[in-house]
């Protein structure tokens, strides 16, 4: 399965040169971009890994690429998104986040069904992933 | 915003043309002392309703009406009886004035305009004290408003067609339970629209077959589905089936894609309590949205928005029934008027129209209610419709809907006409598509997503949306063939609303 999580999960993996675009768009906006990364891709998991801190008063997206190819030297099976956040008043929160990295292979989740009173039915998601230990989980 | 723009209501002065200038505003005719409340009846200019010198206080709450007198009634008279019959007076002088305050409860008509290119027609500014007003209750506000003057004989027609709302009084609601940066959050969702769909048919889905829908339409790629306004708990689906079938259909959704998804549940019932037991209901099954129509009522809506802020959910409103009031421009309330009131009632979610779709909206209209939504400040814009600057003290933003008639072909001006921070929702252009409702979805998703990355890299999205979408066409044969069936669809009529000013082009210095 493909996790579609983030802006641009329906295209085609974007291409480092697509990144950078998107990545210049979040600078110009005056947002700062935030690499993080995890083994963990359950739709609640907010907080992924971060590596380093958001890239505050950068100009060039050179900058995000360069630490981004740090990041896949590290990470490279795991799933890496770019997250830009926005700090004027009435946002502070992400504006742009999307998925630019993920592992050879997307195992995906499983939905167990808990059979309650009456006909509810509690859900959990859990990710197929996950049953290893952290680290270990994508080969 | 410079500090003085809260102090004085902003009335624009630019829009009088020498034709306008007429004596209308020239003195204030009320009398005063022992003569004012001689028995009998008196013309509401001469009891203190119109009082042309009167300056606006910062908390006072203004209302600008579009006023039609009858033949021969006096444009002032009919304005000044407008104040009159939204405030304290009645049809004849009552001694029981002299007990209270009366100048005070009085509105005051201060201004009465020609509408321009509209022979019969006067623009009425009205300022009410903020002492008129229960705090919080868009039920109060309403009655006081709109409660008695638009049947009122000596006129032919009359309009609501913006409110000022002073922060005094906005900082006494609860304001969007979710607001969009939390919906977003929660969702985890940024940078684009999000994307919906309405199940279709809206009637005789039993709730196996309806959850089939919602299911298809989630894990094609769309973040929300809907029920639609009419769909409460009929013969052929009891509410809890819905419910029940439709919550299998999210979390089955959530686990193929790794998303979090959505549907509307649509709680609207004939009680207050019923509605608390659908809601509640939605609650345990793990919904994060729910939905009421606006035929509820202001003050089930208020409950509604209070229910949602202390149970974490999004609170969706679809604006069921309100184009017998909105739509016609002589006559009514405008929604801009109806889009605040909801902001300050507290819902998520609004209808407000997709410019390019099947349903009524002006483009400048349009962009006028989509702003009052979204923004913390609204600069008055009469090109927009915007009479007033609006501040809206940091109250949640409320998230615009558009649907119906809108398709992926048309991503490009939907984009452009409404922005980011919207719902778009392909209902016959999600499960009308020829390959099925996932690949419907798929067209959808693909569509958005192509188009924001072009806009972001500084494309020229709007002239060359339809190659951008050709070009995620060929390596997605669902958006192929969504630009097929649909292609030339398009709902080309004349609007009944629009701004009555348009910007005059200046040249420039």
């Amino acid at each position: 399965m493909r996790i579609t999580q983030g802006c641009f999960s329906f295209l085609p993996d974007l291409t480092d040169e697509q990144i950078s675009r998107q990545v210049q768009y979040c600078l110009e906006q005056g947002w700062a971009v935030n690499i993080e990364f995890t083994d963990d891709p359950h739709p609640r998991n907010n907080f992924w890994e971060m590596w380093g801190l958001p890239m505050f008063d950068l100009r060039d997206a050179a900058g995000v690429m360069m630490e981004l190819n740090e990041c896949r030297k590290v990470y490279g099976n795991s799933y890496i998104r770019l997250s830009a956040f926005d700090s004027s008043h009435g946002w502070e929160s992400v504006r742009l986040s999307f998925i630019v990295n993920r592992p050879k292979e997307e195992p995906g989740f499983r939905l167990d069904r808990h059979e309650v009173a009456g006909r509810n039915i509690r859900y959990t998601t859990s990710s197929y992933a996950a049953d290893r230990p952290e680290g270990r989980r994508y080969g | 915003m410079p500090p003085n723009e809260l102090m004085t209501a902003s009335i624009p002065t630019s829009r009088r043309t020498q034709h306008e200038e007429t004596n209308m505003n020239q003195h204030s005719m009320t009398i005063h002392g022992k003569d004012r409340y001689k028995s009998g009846v008196m013309e509401y200019k001469k009891m203190g309703y119109w009082e042309p010198d009167y300056a606006p206080k910062d908390t006072d709450i203004i209302a600008l009406f579009r006023v039609t007198p009858q033949d021969g009634v006096d444009p002032v008279e009919a304005s000044a009886a407008v104040a009159g019959e939204s405030s304290t007076a009645t049809w004849t002088v009552v001694w029981t004035d002299r007990l209270t305050a009366a100048e005070k409860y009085r509105a005051k008509c201060f201004r009465v305009d020609p509408v321009p290119n509209s022979p019969g027609q006067y623009f009425a500014y009205i300022a009410y004290d903020l002492d008129l007003f229960e705090s919080g209750s868009i039920a109060n506000l309403s009655a006081s408003i709109i409660g008695n003057v638009f049947g009122f004989k000596p006129l032919k027609a009359l309009r609501l067609e913006d409110m000022r709302l002073p922060v005094a009084y906005v900082k006494t609601f609860q304001g969007p339970a979710t607001g969009i940066v939390v919906e977003r959050e929660r969702m985890d969702k940024f940078g684009r629209p999000l994307l919906g769909a309405t199940v279709k048919p809206k009637l005789g889905l039993s709730g196996r077959n309806y959850g089939r829908v919602v299911y298809e339409a989630l894990k094609g790629g769309l973040d929300f589905t809907k029920d639609d306004e009419n769909i409460n708990s009929q013969p052929f689906m009891h509410w809890r089936e819905r419910f029940l079938y439709c919550m299998e259909a999210v979390n089955k959704a959530q686990a193929a894609s790794g998303e979090i998804k959505g549907t509307y549940l649509n709680v609207t019932a004939g009680t207050m309590e019923d509605m608390y037991e659908r809601a509640e209901f939605a609650k345990e099954l793990g919904s994060v949205i729910i939905m009421i129509d606006l035929v509820i009522g202001y003050t089930a809506i208020q409950s509604m928005a209070k229910w949602a802020r202390r149970n974490d959910m999004i609170l969706h409103l679809h604006r069921a029934g309100h184009s017998t009031y909105t739509r016609q421009r002589s006559h009514g309330v405008s929604f801009r008027v109806i889009a605040k009131w909801m902001r300050l009632a507290g819902v998520d979610h609004i209808h407000a129209g997709t410019v390019v779709g099947k349903l009524e909206g002006d483009p400048a209209t349009t962009r006028g209610y989509y702003d009052i939504c979204r923004e913390d400040y609204n600069p008055a814009r009469l090109e927009h419709g915007v009479f007033f600057d609006q501040h809206w003290a940091s109250l949640n933003k409320l998230m615009p809907v558009a649907s119906g008639g809108i398709h992926a072909g048309q991503m490009h001006q939907l984009l452009d006409h409404l922005g980011e921070d919207v719902i778009l929702q392909f209902g016959g252009g999600t499960i009308g598509h020829p390959m099925g409702i996932q690949a419907g979805a798929t067209a959808n998703r693909v569509a958005l997503e192509a188009m924001i990355l072009a806009r972001n890299e500084g494309r020229d999205y709007l002239h060359e949306g339809p190659e951008i979408l050709a070009k995620a066409a060929e390596t997605c044969t669902p958006l192929k063939a969504a630009l097929e069936v649909w292609k030339d669809v398009t709902f080309n009529y004349e609007s009944t609303d629009m701004p009555d000013y348009v910007p005059t082009p200046s040249v420039a210095m």
